[in-house]
């Protein structure tokens, strides 16, 4: 997906680092041997960058300079494509199974912002510290996320749910994980990364209070990702 | 981190953390916090005393006789801009050390296979 940005502007300074956050590496490793990228593509079975970072869904992106600081926190990171997949008529499609129908009717309705991220990346690929894009310290920490006792609970709780779900101890994992999505509520990775191992249409199982297409229509699905704030002042 | 038990290896919480023991306290960027008395770089780590100065939550799962201890909680995900070192298996199971990239501009970007 980003092989192509990656060969325009890697010549001019930038490197795409992609992460895949799966418990289950040997399903990320597949698709990335697929692609053949010559960027460096790394798996976080254990959703490190959430903690790290502030990753709370994918794709999510960060800005790093040349002397290792970060310039732009998390936010929505989408590539231009020449041809996005047409949610809606995929729904309309008489060949989809019903329990995906929902699902893609709601992916039909997500926004996103290709065209102003990538014109904003190339912005401060040419410039750098001179674009409006890179950010000062005080306001990447600010723009980057709340940080509560919530918070840090949930990212304990699912890397105590990851660490067992390796180790041998399965069922113990998802008490761990309910508690990550309660106190995280707005955390997609932790939600659907559990979901996935449920049902692998993220439908409703037993194990989980909720499931995606529920927990989007809560919230909207114009809401799913945060339109990106590309002010360079706190004003908001 | 995962914990077995409820002294950490000073070297292991830093490397894990990104949070450096100094004589000031444990610091990160450019917060520092203080410690108990007589916490040292190289010494081991009372957990409970790293859960109470920082802030990090310690949780127990008894039937797995394992603890975890989170992240800082101190109000925004990022306590400094300094980026974090991170330490993942690239797709062939390599160690990739994200600081390896220093002197570039870098985009990490999440994707995952659900």
């Amino acid at each position: 997906m980003w092989q192509a940005l990656r060969d325009e502007l890697h010549p001019q300074g930038l490197e795409i680092v992609t992460i895949a956050l799966d418990v289950d590496s040997e399903a990320a490793r597949q698709w990335i041997e697929q692609t053949k990228p010559n960027h460096p593509s790394l798996i976080d079975s254990a959703h490190r960058v959430d903690e790290l970072f502030g990753v709370i869904n994918v794709p999510n992106g960060v800005w790093i300079d040349e002397e290792g600081m970060i310039v732009r926190p998390v936010e929505q990171a989408w590539p231009e494509r020449d041809s996005a997949p047409d949610w809606q008529k995929m729904a309309d499609s008489p060949d989809i199974p019903e329990q995906l129908r929902e699902t893609l009717q709601l992916a039909s309705q997500i926004v996103i912002q290709p065209k102003e991220y990538t014109a904003a990346l190339r912005d401060w690929v040419t410039k750098g510290k001179g674009s409006s894009y890179a950010l000062p310290a005080q306001e990447v920490i600010r723009r980057s996320g709340p940080r509560g006792q919530a918070q840090a609970q949930a990212a304990a709780h699912f890397e105590l749910g990851q660490y067992l779900w390796e180790n041998g101890k399965r069922d113990l994992a998802p008490r761990h994980w309910r508690e990550a999505h309660r106190l995280q509520p707005d955390n997609w990775t932790y939600k659907r990364q559990a979901w996935s191992l449920a049902d692998p249409f993220q439908g409703q199982s037993e194990l989980y209070d909720s499931c995606w297409v529920k927990d989007v229509k809560k919230i909207g699905a114009e809401n799913y990702y945060p339109p990106l704030n590309l002010s360079p002042t706190s004003a908001k | 981190m995962i914990l077995k038990a409820l002294d950490i290896d000073s070297k292991d919480f830093e490397n894990r953390t990104g949070w450096t023991i100094k004589p000031e306290g444990a610091c990160k960027g450019e917060v520092c916090v203080p410690l108990a008395a007589g916490t040292a770089s190289g010494a081991k780590l009372d957990a409970h005393m790293l859960s109470e100065r920082l802030g990090m939550p310690l949780i127990h799962d008894a039937e797995a006789k394992v603890w975890c201890l989170g992240p800082e909680a101190m109000g925004r995900a990022l306590t400094t801009a300094h980026a974090p070192e991170l330490v993942l298996p690239d797709y062939q199971g390599k160690q990739f050390h994200l600081s390896s990239l220093r002197g570039q501009k870098v985009l990490i970007v999440t994707w995952s296979s659900w």
